[in-house]
């Protein structure tokens, strides 16, 4: 998996980003924002053959090839439909909170490192919309504000479900972000940086090592396998984040009909849709750059060395990006809703405490990295493994004590407790089930003694 | 944003942002105060942060531009919002003065306030040409700011977090209601309570519904014929009906 050098001019640095000519940025906007839109399109599609799929029906198959326009037609049909305006509506903020919805999931793709340096049009410019020394941070910022379009989404219509959704939205979001921002905080440490195109090179190769007695380690290039809890993590919060079933709380239908956009409809509930999707695919394309490599081709195509030069990269890219959207799509057709505690106590009480115990774990493996002498590291490891068997010892034991037999139970019940049937009930045989099983029994034709009836066997039967 | 080193000269790209989000900004700022309704208060000022979030990154601090967006904006405000939206949307500031004259005064205050603040600033920092912009973000400024706070003031930055620790613990500790584990009941304790000996256990008779009354004031009757006030809410006052009340009508015949 180790890159050669000649190819690791094609990984762009910060200082390749602000010298395009504009028409060349503007190509690239607009590309990223087709991409948004397209992803929806084909993603709404994506979605339904694949649920079709799994539940053993065909999908949406009449408009166009394989129903590949279906989705196309849905919108059109969006559109012309009435856009409706609730009496109780705050009307400023009713029609711009999904506008913001929409913007803040676009404007996370800016970041997104599509690919390496290519030529367009004979400049050398990365596959980049942008790029600057706290990308992740410009990603975590939009989606902090995509909240706002739909708590606001839910305030304005003025009414009781869509305040419901939103409310619950705003702290379903608010809890898993402290979550996924955590488990971004592990690939900040082992990168370095925290520009995507950065973080994206430092998983070019298995560079990093560490020598422990003579040994020495290598470590992964993916992020995804060298801090598998931060990806796990990373990916729950994820699915948290983006509304998605099975955390789909906030537009849960059995319970608050369509939640935060109950009351939206024509083109402001697609542009809800709209977002949805995008933020789905943002997410997924976060993924791929913090975890999965980024546009650099997986290690049994990156042998070949032209796998992770120029337009390829963007093969790749798409390739995880799919790959992720299909296990968001699978979480959906597999999993049964939560119930809203068990959602927060999950965030809460599992992901952040695993996620800081793994951060203290990682800054211990870092500082053993750097140190030099191997008394130190030694020490280091004992001690941490002495912390363990401390936890281990110390741990309450939950085990339940075994129940007291029934007979001593009811014994203990005081005086003038309600009346219980006796203990040694045996249920009689039901007069009907001996009727039935008399009106099947064989006529005793050879006279013998006939066979004894087991009621019991026969009322099982019965049922 | 890429030559962030250059940033003490004005660019044309930082003039141009500077001139468009300056009035949005104030604009957000003024629309805080005037705003009738609670929740536009809070966007306007989200508005206002948002603004101030982009300068910080124009004028080459870029972390501290994006936790202002993502901490400031997207927690703090949203859980100003939180609550103006459980408190009610008609939840809005009465307009009867009580000190009269005050909003005039308040505005002259104001503006002398901010004419004094503004001129010092002016005064203060207005020839001083900024230094040592690019030697601070030499190494990014990311790694400068934390290479700062945990060399230099790491006790300060170490106390800060303990006070902030102890205020969200503190906060909690408030909010918390302690139960002790004993007095929690379970599923079977509660049970056990319901079918004890004196307590009974099935639901309560409802009220009578009788041809000549169906008041929940009514007592229900029990197979035995007797009345049962079991079945006659508790917090139901006893009323005797007055002697007008009783007398016949007239429209019996």
């Amino acid at each position: 998996m180790t890159t050669p050098a000649v190819y690791l001019a094609q990984d762009p640095t910060l200082a390749d980003f602000g010298h395009d000519p504009w028409w060349i940025s503007l190509i690239k906007v607009v590309a990223a924002f087709v991409f948004a839109v397209l992803a929806t399109l084909l993603g709404v599609w994506f979605e339904r053959r694949v649920v079709g799929f799994m539940q053993v029906r065909p999908g949406p198959n009449q408009v166009g090839p394989f129903g590949l326009l279906q989705t196309l037609a849905d919108g059109l049909k969006m559109a012309f439909k009435e856009d409706i305006l609730p009496k109780g509506a705050d009307k400023v903020v009713y029609f711009f909170a999904p506008t913001i919805s929409v913007i803040c999931a676009v404007t996370a793709l800016a970041v997104i490192p599509f690919g390496p340096m290519v030529s367009m049009f004979g400049h050398q410019t990365p596959l980049q919309v942008t790029d600057v020394s706290v990308a992740v941070l410009v990603i975590l910022a939009a989606s902090s504000m995509g909240i706002y379009g739909i708590v606001l989404g839910g305030w304005a219509s003025g009414s009781t479900y869509p305040l419901l959704g939103g409310l619950r939205s705003s702290a379903q979001m608010i809890s898993y972000e402290v979550a996924m921002g955590l488990s971004i905080v592990a690939v900040f440490m082992t990168a370095g940086t925290m520009s995507t195109s950065g973080i994206v090179a430092a998983q070019a190769g298995s560079d990093r090592s560490a020598s422990l007695g003579g040994f020495e380690f290598f470590a992964p290039g993916w992020y995804a396998i060298l801090l598998l809890p931060s990806f796990i993590i990373y990916f729950i919060s994820a699915v948290g984040e983006t509304n998605r079933a099975p955390f789909d709380l906030p537009e849960a239908e059995s319970e608050l009909v369509a939640g935060f956009m109950t009351e939206y409809s024509s083109l402001k509930f697609a542009l809800f849709m709209l977002a949805e999707y995008v933020n789905m695919v943002t997410v997924s394309a976060v993924a791929t750059t913090l975890f999965l490599g980024g546009w650099r081709a997986p290690w049994p195509i990156s042998i070949w060395d032209g796998a992770n030069s120029g337009w390829f990269g963007l093969i790749w890219f798409f390739a995880k990006v799919i790959l992720l959207v299909f296990v968001f799509v699978w979480l959906r057709g597999t999993l049964p809703r939560l119930r809203y505690d068990q959602f927060m106590r999950l965030g809460w009480r599992v992901l952040l405490p695993i996620n800081l115990v793994w951060i203290l774990a990682l800054a211990g493996i870092r500082v053993l990295q750097k140190e030099n002498s191997d008394a130190v590291r030694w020490g280091i490891i004992g001690g941490a493994l002495l912390v363990i068997l401390l936890i281990t010892l110390a741990w309450p034991d939950r085990r339940k004590q075994p129940p007291r037999p029934l007979q001593e139970q009811v014994n203990a019940r005081p005086q003038g407790s309600f009346p219980l049937p006796p203990m040694d009930l045996v249920v009689p045989p039901s007069p009907r089930a001996r009727r039935g099983v008399a009106q099947r029994q064989p006529a005793n034709v050879g006279g013998g003694a006939p066979d004894v009836v087991d009621t019991t066997s026969t009322e099982e039967k019965e049922d | 944003m890429t030559n962030i080193a250059l940033a003490a000269t004005v660019t044309t790209g930082e003039a141009v942002t500077f001139w468009i989000l300056a009035p949005l900004a104030l604009l957000g700022a003024i629309g805080m105060v005037v705003a009738r309704n609670a929740v536009h208060s809070a966007l306007w000022l989200v508005l206002t942060m948002l603004c101030l979030g982009v300068f910080y990154v124009v004028q080459a601090g870029p972390f501290i531009g994006m936790v202002q967006i993502i901490v400031y904006t997207g927690a703090i405000m949203m859980l100003f919002l939180f609550v103006l939206m459980l408190v009610g949307r008609d939840a809005s500031d009465s307009l009867i003065e009580t000190l009269r004259g005050q909003r005039v005064a308040a505005v002259l205050v104001g503006l002398g306030f901010a004419g004094l603040v503004g001129t010092l600033v002016a005064r203060a920092v207005g020839d001083t040409t900024a230094v040592g912009l690019e030697a601070a973000n030499q190494n990014g400024n990311v790694q400068g700011i934390a290479a700062l706070l945990f060399t230099n003031y790491v006790f300060a930055f170490e106390a800060t977090s303990a006070l902030l620790i102890t205020a969200a613990v503190g906060a909690m500790v408030l909010a918390h209601i302690h139960k002790p584990k004993s007095e929690r009941l379970g599923q079977p304790e509660t049970m056990r309570l319901r079918f004890r000996p004196g307590n009974y256990p099935a639901p309560k008779p409802g009220p009578g519904v009788y041809a000549t009354s169906d008041s929940v004031a009514t007592p229900g009757r029990l197979p035995d014929g007797t009345l049962t006030q079991r079945s006659v809410p508790e917090i139901l006052p006893t009323r005797e009906l007055s002697p007008r009340e009783t007398a016949p009508k007239g429209t019996e015949k």
